[in-house]
């Protein structure tokens, strides 16, 4: 069904690759891969899960996405055109329609400004509102993401971090946006909160028909919001499929040791069987060759080391994807774990 | 913009949390309430000095008595009243060459932390050349070159001490540079100008505020140092420094204290006043206190 429509955002081949400088002299001594070649689309509506360990680029992405980075290679298109080859116009269409919700609500906004100056400001800027309307436009703004009407001349050391990541919601908001990108939303705050706030994205995604990049590392939440989700594992997609696919039917061992790796609320889950990963996570300075992986992998073969995985079809025609050169030769690698 | 008066009163909760905090320090209370008499004296000398501070009113070096409260000096000018002008040019240096010297350090750091690079190294070390050169000596010989008088010591003064600031607020932008409301602002494409002004400097205010405090007190100090050693506020002007001047000499040191003790005095309690406000205002704006 969704590979009918029309992407409103593709991500290809995208790489990034940040300089590490050292010495009397400083000189670049080497990278850090933090995105290896990550490709996927977003399509309108929908909300894209990124998960994985922390270092493993997902922000990254969310960065470069947002235009806030500029890719080392690869490149963003967004409705067809990519960021590249877009006009000073063009980069501005981008900068109200992608937005961004941060991670931490206690310094995303400006401490010595009120919530009606954080949020009235941008809208003026880019002619969003007129200074007629502003007053009700932040008023339907903070109505929008559950806020009193008098929220908007408060400082934000006024309000407490859900009511805060309310107003960093409104800020994004604030430009008509068509895609958020929310790198890890609720890791900062409260469980019972965590709830709320995601809950807030989702209606505000049904009524506004917003498209969002979803970022995290807790697994429940992105089950909770996601439709799709990718599992990132050092700077590359891993596997890619249906929130419930991803979750039921895990095919890459590093998604299954992920998943088996939450904790399951019920004693009777006591005695489950978990995938335990084996060593350390290696160094982005230096990647392992071949499927990144490897080094860790339970079921790995000497193929392995050697040829990089693309991110293929489970089955053919079926939208779970998975790069693992076990699965690639056709051998299922839960079969090879029974055995 | 129209605003409702609810917004308007609670405006107010974060200066009266720095005014709370500021009042808990009796010393700085004090230091404030005497620095606001002094100011208060300068500002009225014409009114209240007893006798114009440049005519000769006695004796030559008369010892205090009811006609003179503060004696007069060794060509018969009433203490007293050159005292009350002194201050005034002593407070008007002192402020008048923080100024000059926040605006530059302000302006050099907020161009050095936000744009980085090339302009950053420059910037950052023409600092470390201004602050590794003998202070008193570029002072002085700044002073020897331009001529003394006031306008050239407030410049002089002002020109010399704001690599400190620069220095501070080049830290504050490259920290605040990094905070996550910033990149809000760069994902929502505003432009740098208001990035600069609107978003980072309202927030290095309180810090620049404190340490411009006891540049305040630095700038009268080299300004009573530069007029005691005759490159500062010449005479007939009075200055703090130059009515110390006479005590170069042994005799006035030690049979005349009425000469240097009063100017010396008003220097010492100016500039520990100024310092108790400093140290009391850096408490009150720092957030982790209570």
């Amino acid at each position: 069904m969704q590979k009918e429509r029309q992407p409103l955002a593709e991500i290809k081949g995208l790489k990034k690759y940040y300089p590490v400088r050292d010495g009397i002299i400083p000189h670049t001594v080497g990278f850090i891969h933090a995105v290896n070649g990550v490709d996927f689309e977003l399509y309108p509506g929908e909300t894209l899960g990124l998960v994985g360990e922390s270092g493993c680029g997902k922000s990254t992405i969310g960065r470069q996405l947002a235009a806030l980075e500029t890719p080392t290679e690869g490149s963003i298109v967004y409705e067809g055109q990519p960021f590249t080859e877009r006009s000073a116009a063009g980069m501005r269409q981008i900068r109200t329609q992608i937005q961004m919700v941060f991670q931490d609500p206690y310094t995303s906004l400006n401490p010595k400004k009120r919530i009606f100056d954080t949020l009235s400001y941008p809208m003026l800027y880019h002619g969003v509102s007129t200074r007629q309307n502003i007053n009700k436009e932040v008023d339907r703004l903070l109505d929008m993401v559950g806020l009193p009407k008098n929220s908007k001349g408060r400082y934000p050391h006024e309000f407490s971090g859900g009511q805060r990541q309310r107003i960093g919601i409104a800020r994004a908001l604030s430009l008509n946006p068509r895609l958020i990108v929310c790198d890890e939303p609720v890791s900062a705050l409260d469980v019972s909160i965590q709830a709320q706030i995601l809950n807030l994205l989702r209606d505000l995604q049904r009524e506004l028909k917003l498209t969002y990049l979803f970022i995290g590392h807790g697994l429940d939440a992105v089950k909770y919001i996601s439709d799709r989700i990718a599992v990132m594992y050092l700077g590359k997609i891993v596997e890619l499929a249906d929130a419930r696919e991803l979750f039921e039917n895990p095919v890459h061992p590093y998604t299954q040791a992920l998943c088996s790796a939450a904790p399951i609320p019920d004693p009777e889950a006591r005695d489950r069987k978990r995938v335990i990963l084996q060593g350390e996570l290696p160094s982005n300075k230096d990647m392992p060759s071949g499927c990144h992986f490897h080094s860790r992998c339970p079921y790995a073969v000497e193929e392995c080391k050697r040829s990089e995985p693309a991110l293929i079809p489970v089955r053919p025609g079926s939208g779970h994807l998975a790069a693992c050169p076990v699965l690639a030769q056709g051998r299922w690698p839960k079969e090879d774990a029974n055995a | 913009m129209n605003r409702d008066k609810t917004i308007i009163s609670e405006d107010n909760v974060y200066r009266n949390t720095v005014m709370r905090r500021f009042l808990k320090h009796k010393l700085a209370v004090a230091s404030t309430i005497f620095l606001a008499i002094i100011l208060l004296c300068a500002l009225l000398a014409p009114v209240l000095s007893p006798y114009s501070p440049d005519k000769v009113v006695g004796g030559f070096s008369d010892p205090p008595s009811v006609k003179h409260l503060l004696g007069t000096d060794q060509v018969g000018r009433d203490v007293l009243s050159r005292m009350l002008y002194a201050v005034r040019i002593s407070l008007l240096v002192g402020f008048a060459s923080t100024a000059v010297s926040t605006v530059v350090g302000v302006v050099l750091g907020l161009v050095s932390g936000f744009f980085g690079g090339i302009l950053d190294m420059v910037i950052m070390r023409f600092t470390d050349m201004v602050m590794s050169f003998p202070y008193i000596l570029l002072v002085l010989v700044s002073a020897a070159i331009f001529r003394p008088g006031l306008l050239n010591i407030i410049l002089i003064l002002g020109f010399v001490d704001w690599p400190g600031i620069a220095r501070l607020v080049r830290g504050n932008v490259l920290s605040i540079r990094e905070m996550t409301f910033i990149q809000g602002d760069r994902v929502a494409g505003m432009p740098k100008r208001y990035i600069l002004f609107s978003e980072i400097l309202p927030n290095t205010v309180a810090p620049i505020l404190v340490y411009a405090t006891s540049v305040i007190a630095i700038s009268m100090l080299d300004e009573a140092a530069l007029s005691f050693l005759g490159m500062g506020i010449q005479p007939p002007q009075s200055s703090l420094g130059n009515m110390l001047n006479g005590a170069q000499s042994i005799s006035i040191l030690t049979s005349k204290p009425w000469l240097w003790v009063p100017p010396g005095l008003m220097i010492i309690l100016l500039v520990v006043s100024i310092n108790f406000i400093g140290d009391a205002l850096r408490d009150a704006f720092d957030p982790s206190g209570n």
